[in-house]
């Protein structure tokens, strides 16, 4: 049952599996720099999977050209919107990571987030 | 249509463009610009929630007149109106009682960007209170992190800054769950609308279809929620964000940012997926195992934690436990109980966040435990503020903690298997909560004088000591007529329906 299924739905299986590769490098990657990595390849994905479920083969982008009308000759405009709608989030959030970073790269001078930690745990001794 | 059904619309519309004008306005201005918003706003949701009172019937209101399945949507019931009031005034409280520490840890020159993030986030939290579309609910949820994260890290130190990149990450990987899930949702019934996903997931659960691809997105929308509001093992970006944050930016975090997720929670618990579908699924034992882990747990840590601020953060996850908890145990009861603590919760949090602040500050700056000693002769008012709050999380009666915990107690009650462990734990953690907020409150009271630190009266802190002595009447209002509240209740879960 699962077989014949994953292998018509490629698309969606690589999407999912892209997803888990970004989600558990944006949890377990020390560097900052890799973890936002991890945060671009999972919201990637997510587009894939939105992409992938909105297309329908032989149709074409919901534009009336040459006074075509029926339905069935267009797909639906609503995952792209979603697309690039997620897509407008996910640089506003990826620019307030790359800042932050910048903003303790400048006064750790490192990238390592369990390094800070260690640092600021020093700090607080003192 | 009626004048007052465009209230929802304006308050968001109102909250997110004061936002943008406070960007050019001076830093007085955009204060007063922001007290008088915020009161504006819970003015025009108390009259919202009295119309729906009166009228009895929750209403949609369509963005931009499309109909149904094409057209964005905002519902008004009467829980949605009541917790727009309620966000309003411990909104406005907690900014007007960290105002004066505000000026301290925070540039004057970038006070109207605060004030910026405060409007920000009112609007995305109305958002979530209001909108009727799932994805719309998932902008906003954006748009609530990334405000909530610079309310974080307004204060510039090397610790804010860790804090709030930590908070980013927990948050980011909540929000890719939802996200996936909210498209997953979209693929199985074709829908973005609350109303119509519903109606067609209750086709396929009749049909017996995608039953597995349908778990899978409820158990990712309930992981990324609960991810975001911090339930217990998720909770490792909490202390920081609420210990080392200016105390207005913490009080607002603990009491209204996780508490509007929890809230679309309970949107998509009734009016996306459905009540009985949710709660025969296995994923609400899994969220019950986890409140009860949280109430033990985040109690534990508390005890352990010598800053006081950090120790009230640690008891918030205990809270949200308690919270998550009440949806695990499945019933109507449970669900009233989780929606009266997410009430008590914040109206208490935040009181504590503030009733420290002023402890502290009569301490030499320092919130080590020792060094707290005396301080509630100190300072008369913060010490007074801090026994209620401990008090009411600690469950005394009179106090709102104590209903919400024997609202628990009764849901959890007559329950076949959930019983036992719901009771037992509830008075473990009650126990434990007594032991750090009594060990805390007997310190400030012993008497000791220290010559060297300052006295502060309600008469040089004017502010302070109103939003304080409000506080202390929420609080007291909700222990002791809790019953308006709790058929408040009711009929807005009703109206969810």
């Amino acid at each position: 049952m699962l077989g014949p299924n994953l292998f018509i739905n490629y698309g969606e299986a690589v999407a999912v599996i892209l997803f888990g590769i970004g989600f558990s490098n944006l949890l377990l990657q020390r560097n900052l720099i890799k973890k936002i990595l991890g945060l671009n390849i999972m919201d990637t994905a997510i587009y894939l999977f939105l992409a992938e479920k909105g297309y329908i083969a032989g149709r074409i982008a919901p534009i009336v050209v040459d006074g075509v009308q029926e339905v069935e000759a267009y797909i639906n405009p609503i995952p792209s919107g979603l697309v690039l709608t997620g897509i407008v989030v996910s640089v506003s959030v990826t620019a307030i990571m790359l800042s932050l970073t910048i903003r303790l790269y400048r006064r750790y001078h490192t990238l390592d987030l369990d390094e800070i930690s260690l640092r600021l745990r020093k700090e607080e001794l003192k | 249509m009626n004048f007052v059904q465009n209230f929802p619309f304006f308050s968001i519309v109102l909250s997110m463009f004061s936002g943008t004008i406070s960007s050019v306005l001076p830093e007085k201005a955009a204060k007063i610009l922001n007290t008088v918003l915020i009161s504006l706003v819970g003015l025009m949701s108390g009259i919202l929630l009295v119309y729906l009172m009166e009228t009895g019937e929750p209403y949609v209101y369509w963005m931009g007149h499309f109909p149904a399945p094409w057209g964005n949507e905002i519902r008004a019931g009467v829980l949605e109106a009541g917790m727009a009031l309620f966000f309003c005034i411990i909104m406005l409280l907690s900014i007007m009682g960290g105002r004066k520490k505000l000026f301290g840890e925070v540039e004057y020159s970038k006070h109207n960007l605060y004030y910026i993030l405060v409007n920000l986030l009112l609007s995305s939290l109305l958002a979530l209170v209001y909108t009727n579309d799932l994805f719309t609910a998932y902008v906003f949820v954006e748009i609530n992190t990334i405000s909530a994260c610079g309310l974080i890290m307004i204060r510039q130190n090397g610790r804010t800054i860790e804090a709030a990149v930590r908070y980013m990450i927990m948050s980011l990987l909540g929000s890719g769950l939802f996200l996936i899930s909210l498209c997953m949702i979209y693929d199985l019934t074709g829908h973005l609308l609350m109303s119509n996903i519903k109606e067609s997931v209750a086709v396929l659960a009749a049909q017996g279809e995608y039953r597995v691809p349908l778990m899978v997105t409820i158990g990712l929308m309930c992981a990324g929620l609960a991810i975001k509001s911090a339930l217990f093992p998720f909770h490792s970006w909490l202390p920081d964000a609420y210990g080392y944050s200016t105390v207005s930016s913490a009080a607002i975090l603990s009491s209204l940012v996780s508490k509007g997720y929890i809230f679309l929670l309970i949107k998509i618990i009734y009016r996306v997926i459905g009540f009985d579908i949710v709660m025969q699924s296995r994923i609400i034992d899994i969220l019950f195992i986890f409140g009860l882990m949280g109430m033990v747990f985040g109690s534990l840590s508390a005890i352990r934690e010598s800053d006081i601020r950090r120790m009230i953060a640690f008891s918030s996850v205990a809270q949200i436990g308690y919270i998550y908890m009440g949806f695990g145990l499945g019933t109507e009861a449970g669900m009233t109980a989780s929606v009266f603590h997410i009430l008590s919760h914040a109206a208490t949090k935040s009181l504590l966040f503030i009733a420290a602040i002023g402890l502290t500050d009569v301490s030499g700056g320092s919130r080590q435990f020792f060094d707290l000693t005396g301080a509630g002769y100190r300072n008369k008012m913060a010490g007074v503020a801090f026994t209620v709050g401990s008090l009411s999380m600690v469950g005394v009666p009179m106090f709102s903690g104590f209903v919400s915990k024997l609202l628990f107690a009764e849901a959890a009650i007559g329950h076949t298997y959930k019983m036992l462990p719901a009771v037992m734990v509830l008075a473990l953690s009650t126990i434990l909560n007594a032991i750090y907020f009594m060990k805390t409150v007997l310190r400030i009271y012993v008497p000791e004088h220290k010559a060297d630190y300052e006295v502060i009266t309600a008469k040089d802190e004017k502010e302070y000591a109103v939003t304080v002595a409000c506080f202390i009447l929420l609080n007291i209002a909700l222990g002791m007529f809790s019953q308006p509240v709790q058929s408040w209740i009711h009929a807005g879960l009703a109206m969810f329906g």
